[in-house]
């Protein structure tokens, strides 16, 4: 059964290469790092993306223009490490994203910093550099659309999102 | 002579308006806050055939649009008129100009010749002094092109009563935008500088940020994640034509701007989470490291001299505007008051460099002297962000956003004096507009 699901997911892995479009991070951003997509599998199965997503976090959240991690942050990120360091046929692509309120290229500049703050992190707890990558939205992606603090502090985050393959 | 003009002046900090005493030819300064605009008539421009009379009435309007749409004058509607214009060089009967407080006229005539060209002619008058306003101009163009002619014709009007460089013939590039804001999608889009001839340069496919004009206005630089990843394209205007820059994959690069030789690239490159400036060559590829510093610093921008660049930096722990020399080296800081500031833009005629400001959890537009001295905002609101200059460094266009779940982003323009605050005409959301130089 585990090889068929792998089997599965290495198909969806050789399609998405071959795209070029960017919708699919986009949407990573934009529906809460559910990046892995059709090929999440099952809450239940503690190796599938949809376990990691939902059951070890696949984000956490930043004061603001702030990129240092809390402790929250950093036990949240210590359960990542641990299963990408379970998982390795599995790679990440680490997303960061900021608020509305601030101009778009600090922001870009902010997400940045965010999502190598996690990096790094990662890699501290053993995680190969090889299979980490990452990204800025800075602003351009919210999840939630209300302009105060409760939306503003849930739009600045790091999703981590899961992909197939053992990195590069 | 001395006349009474009705020309209410205040100086830039809105001292109280006071009549002036006019000595000489009309001239209004437009840094000092014209807060009541003046009165002239854009007289119907006359169809000097029978095909040019739908051109001659549209032209008319255009020129009208620009100059009403300055908030400098008002246009006398026709109604008002004592005496027509009936033909392009009769006599001008000033003192029925004067008696319905008509300060400048403006006459026009319109050809369209058997091959398709448009012939524009026109006048400019002067009531008070009772001259024309220097001499009559003639500009050819095609039929496609009628709103470009006209608005060469305001630019001139503008031009002679205000001593400024025109706009109007200009155009803008920025991002269109539709969708909820959890979803947007965006494209590049160009348009003349009043929102007409819209054309869309890519698909909505990616996201695109802040498309900025070659100093020919030729090319457009901007960012796109169409590889999946923040890039720095080039976009050829003309053809549609959009090339790499060709920097590192690996590295996500954004807020890209030309030097004002066209020829070199300054933008930001963030690396291992640090985002710097660096500066590309396009000829050689050469690639240089503008700064080293373990903070943010973006927006880059020239000045029009080429010797100096200003960007914002948080260095010094929140976003601050500083000038370096266009090789790298010490920057100083020029920016001190309350709150963060950034994206800088240098004006083009060099006077001045605009910013965003964030302050008390509001956003200004702002503008400062070169050396940061006599800050001024110009607007305020939830969220005004990213300013550009107008061809003649007189008015600014930037986004403006608004609060909330329906929030959306939308193209306003302000001039240097913070009056004739208005939004620019788009049919959808808009934001990132970069204006175009004058067009050749």
């Amino acid at each position: 059964m585990t090889f068929l699901r792998l089997a599965s997911i290495m198909a969806v892995a050789i399609s998405l290469g071959a795209c070029t479009n960017a919708d699919r991070f986009g949407e990573g951003g934009a529906n809460g790092g559910m990046g892995a997509g059709g090929m999440a599998g099952s809450i239940d199965d503690p190796t599938s993306p949809a376990y990691f997503n939902a059951a070890v976090g696949d984000r956490v959240l930043f004061a603001v223009d702030q990129s240092t991690l809390s402790p929250e942050a950093q036990s949240t990120l210590t359960g990542q490490a641990q299963w990408l360091m379970t998982n390795v046929d599995y790679s990440a692509l680490i997303e960061g994203h900021a608020d509305e309120q601030g101009t778009q290229a600090y922001n870009l500049a902010l997400g940045a910093r965010r999502a190598s703050a996690v990096q790094n992190f990662l890699i501290a707890q053993g995680v190969s550099p090889s299979r980490l990558r990452t990204i800025s939205y800075g602003k351009e992606r919210p999840i939630e659309i209300c302009s105060t603090e409760a939306c503003y502090s849930q739009n600045r985050r790091s999703v981590t999102v899961i992909t197939a393959g053992a990195g590069v | 002579m001395k006349l009474l003009v009705s020309l209410a002046l205040a100086l830039t900090l809105a001292l109280p308006a006071v009549a002036q005493e006019r000595s000489g030819p009309l001239r209004i300064e437009i840094t000092e806050g014209v807060i009541e605009p003046v009165p002239i008539a854009v007289a119907p421009f006359l169809a000097e055939n029978a095909a040019a009379s739908d051109y001659a009435a549209q032209i008319t309007s255009v020129v009208a649009a620009d100059l009403v749409g300055t908030g400098l004058f008002r246009d006398v509607p026709q109604s008002a008129y004592i005496s027509q214009v009936n033909t392009f060089d009769g006599e001008i009967s000033y003192a029925d100009w004067k008696a319905i407080n008509v300060e400048a006229l403006v006459t026009g005539a319109v050809t369209l010749s058997s091959d398709g060209k448009l012939l524009v002619k026109f006048r400019l008058y002067d009531i008070f002094t009772g001259a024309p306003l220097g001499d009559g101009l003639q500009f050819a163009g095609s039929t496609a092109s009628w709103r470009r002619v006209a608005h060469k014709v305001a630019d001139q009007v503008y031009a002679r009563i205000t001593g400024e460089g025109g706009y109007f013939d200009s155009r803008v590039v920025f991002v269109e935008q539709t969708g909820p804001k959890n979803a947007r999608q965006k494209r590049l889009a160009i348009m003349d500088y009043d929102g007409a001839n819209v054309q869309y340069l890519t698909d909505a496919s990616s996201i695109v940020l802040a498309p900025r004009f070659s100093p020919t206005g030729d090319r457009v630089l901007y960012t796109s994640y169409e590889s999946g990843f923040p890039q720095i394209y080039e976009l050829a205007v003309g053809a549609v034509q959009k090339r790499s820059l060709g920097l590192d994959a690996a590295a996500m690069t954004f807020a890209p701007r030309y030097a004002p030789d066209g020829r070199r690239v300054v933008y930001s490159e963030a690396r291992d989470g640090n985002t710097d400036i660096y500066l590309l060559d396009l000829a050689s590829n050469q690639r240089q490291r503008l700064t080293s510093a373990p903070s943010i610093e973006t927006a880059p921008d020239f000045s029009p001299d080429g010797s100096q660049i200003v960007f914002e930096s948080d260095r010094s722990g929140t976003q601050q505007l500083y000038v370096m020399p266009a090789s790298g080296g010490e920057p100083t800081r020029i920016s001190f008051g309350q709150g963060r500031y950034s994206t800088p833009v240098w004006s083009p005629r060099g006077d001045y460099i605009a910013f965003t400001k964030q302050n008390a959890g509001r956003f200004h537009i702002g503008v400062m002297r070169t050396d940061g001295s006599a800050e001024r905002l110009l607007t305020a609101s939830f969220l005004d962000e990213g300013p550009t200059w107008a061809p003649n460094g007189r008015v600014l266009m930037f986004t403006r956003e608004t609060a909330g779940e329906q929030g959306a982003q939308a193209l306003f323009s302000v001039d240097l004096s913070g009056r004739n605050l208005k939004r620019v005409q788009t049919s959808t959301a808009a934001s990132d507009p970069a204006w175009s130089p004058l067009l050749p």
